[in-house]
C-alpha cells in the first residue's frame, strides 16, 4: 500500500512538477547579483527613488479640486498595508492598485484615468506601493477571490505562443536554471511596479508579464484585461506571506 | 524639474576617505533611437557631472551615450575640512542640476 502510494506520488512528480512549497519560495532579490541587491536595498541609490518623488507630488497634487490627500490624508498612514491587499475584488472583478487608483480619479476626483504604463500612473502607484514596503502580501483564497484566483492559475499553467510554454514551466519547473544566461526566477509578483534596468525605468506587472508572453511568441493581452489582473491575483496569491518590496529594482 | 538625490556623511575624520554617492533623474536619450515611424529621436543626455570641495574640484565625470538613464555616479574623496561639496550635472537642451551639501571634518 505504502509503495503504490510511493509509486503513485513519484508518478505525479514526472507529470508536472507543481508548485513551489511555500517554505521554498524565494524573491527574485535573491537571484539577483550584488550591486543590484545593493542598489534596491540603499533608498538613495534606488533609481525608483524619483518616481516614489513623483508619485508624493502627485498624490498632493490637486486635480479639479482635489486631491488623494483631500480624502486619505497622509499616505504614510492610510495606504499602509494597502497595496498587499491587491488585486482586490470590486463588484465581483479583481481589480489591481493601478485600476483602483484610476477608479478614484474618476469616480471621486473626476479627473480623466491615466494612461497604463503612463510616468504618473506608474509613480502614484510606486508611492503607494512604498508604503507597505516589508509588509506580507494579504490575498487569500476566499468564496469571492478563489475562482479568479483559479482562473489565473489556468492562465499560469496553460501552454501558450509558438514556443508553447506556460508561465509554470519555467517558473515552477526550472527556477534557479539559466535562460540565455540569466538565471530563471520563481516569477513572484513581490515588488511592483519595479524598476527594471533592462527598460531604464519602471514598469508595471502586466509589462512584465508582457515581456514573457513576446518572447514565447504569445499575442499579449489588452493593458487592464481580466486575464491580466487574475494572473496578477493569481500571482499575489501564489506570494502570500512574502514580503512585499515596492518599489524593487530588477536586472 | 531636475531631481537629484546625494548621500554624503554628515561628518568625517580628517583625512578619512569617504563615499559620496549621487544619482540624477535623466532619460539618457542616445540619439540613436528612432520612432515608430523612422524619425531619429534626438540625443539628450548628461554631458559632465563636477563635484566641487570648497571651491577645489576633485571629481568630473564625461558622460556619453553609453550611460544608462538616471546615472548612479558614486566616488570617494578625502575629507581635508569642514564645508560645502557642490554637485553639478549639465547636459543637452540647457539641462542644469545643482546640489549642496554641508560636511564636518573633525
Amino acid at each position: 500500500m505504502r509503495v503504490a502510494a510511493f509509486l503513485v506520488a513519484a508518478f505525479c512528480a514526472c507529470i508536472q512538477a507543481g508548485e513551489i512549497p511555500l517554505a521554498e519560495r524565494r524573491s527574485g532579490y535573491e537571484f539577483m547579483g550584488r550591486e543590484t541587491r545593493a542598489m534596491q536595498d540603499d533608498d538613495t541609490t534606488n533609481p525608483a527613488l524619483f518616481a516614489l518623488q513623483d508619485g508624493e507630488a502627485l498624490w498632493n497634487r490637486r486635480d479639479r479640486e482635489q486631491s488623494c490627500a483631500s480624502c486619505h490624508g497622509d499616505a504614510t498612514a492610510s495606504m499602509k498595508g494597502v497595496a498587499a491587499r491587491y488585486p482586490a475584488i470590486v463588484g465581483g472583478k479583481p481589480i489591481n492598485l493601478e485600476q483602483r487608483i484610476n477608479a478614484c480619479r474618476l469616480e471621486h476626483q473626476h479627473a480623466p484615468a491615466f494612461a497604463y504604463e503612463s510616468k504618473e500612473l506608474l509613480a502614484l502607484t510606486a508611492y503607494v506601493g512604498r508604503q507597505s514596503r516589508g509588509m506580507p502580501i494579504a490575498i487569500e483564497a476566499n468564496d469571492a477571490t478563489r475562482p479568479h484566483i483559479e482562473a489565473g492559475r489556468a492562465l499560469y499553467e496553460r501552454r501558450e505562443g509558438q514556443l508553447n510554454l506556460a508561465c509554470s514551466q519555467c517558473h515552477d519547473d526550472n527556477w534557479g536554471k539559466l535562460l540565455a544566461g540569466s538565471p530563471i526566477p520563481q516569477g513572484h509578483a513581490t515588488g511592483y511596479p519595479i524598476y527594471r534596468l533592462e527598460w531604464q525605468g519602471m514598469g508595471s506587472l502586466e509589462r512584465r508579464v508582457r515581456n514573457c508572453m513576446i518572447g514565447v511568441r504569445a499575442e499579449p493581452y489588452a493593458y487592464g484585461s481580466l486575464e491580466y489582473v487574475q494572473l496578477e491575483l493569481y500571482l499575489m496569491w501564489r506570494a502570500r506571506g512574502m514580503k512585499l518590496e515596492t518599489p524593487a529594482v530588477r536586472p | 524639474m531636475a531631481r537629484v538625490a546625494v548621500t554624503v556623511p554628515a561628518s568625517a575624520k580628517r583625512g578619512e576617505i569617504i563615499e559620496i554617492k549621487t544619482l540624477a533623474q535623466h532619460v539618457m536619450e542616445t540619439g540613436f533611437r528612432r520612432t515608430q515611424t523612422g524619425e531619429l529621436l534626438p540625443r539628450d543626455i548628461i554631458t559632465e557631472f563636477v563635484c566641487r570641495y570648497n571651491g577645489v574640484e576633485v571629481f568630473r565625470v564625461e558622460l556619453h551615450q553609453a550611460v544608462a538613464a538616471n546615472p548612479l555616479i558614486a566616488f570617494t574623496t578625502l575629507a581635508t575640512e569642514s564645508g560645502t561639496l557642490e554637485f553639478t550635472w549639465s547636459g543637452d537642451n540647457g539641462y542644469l542640476a545643482n546640489y549642496k551639501a554641508e560636511i564636518k571634518v573633525v
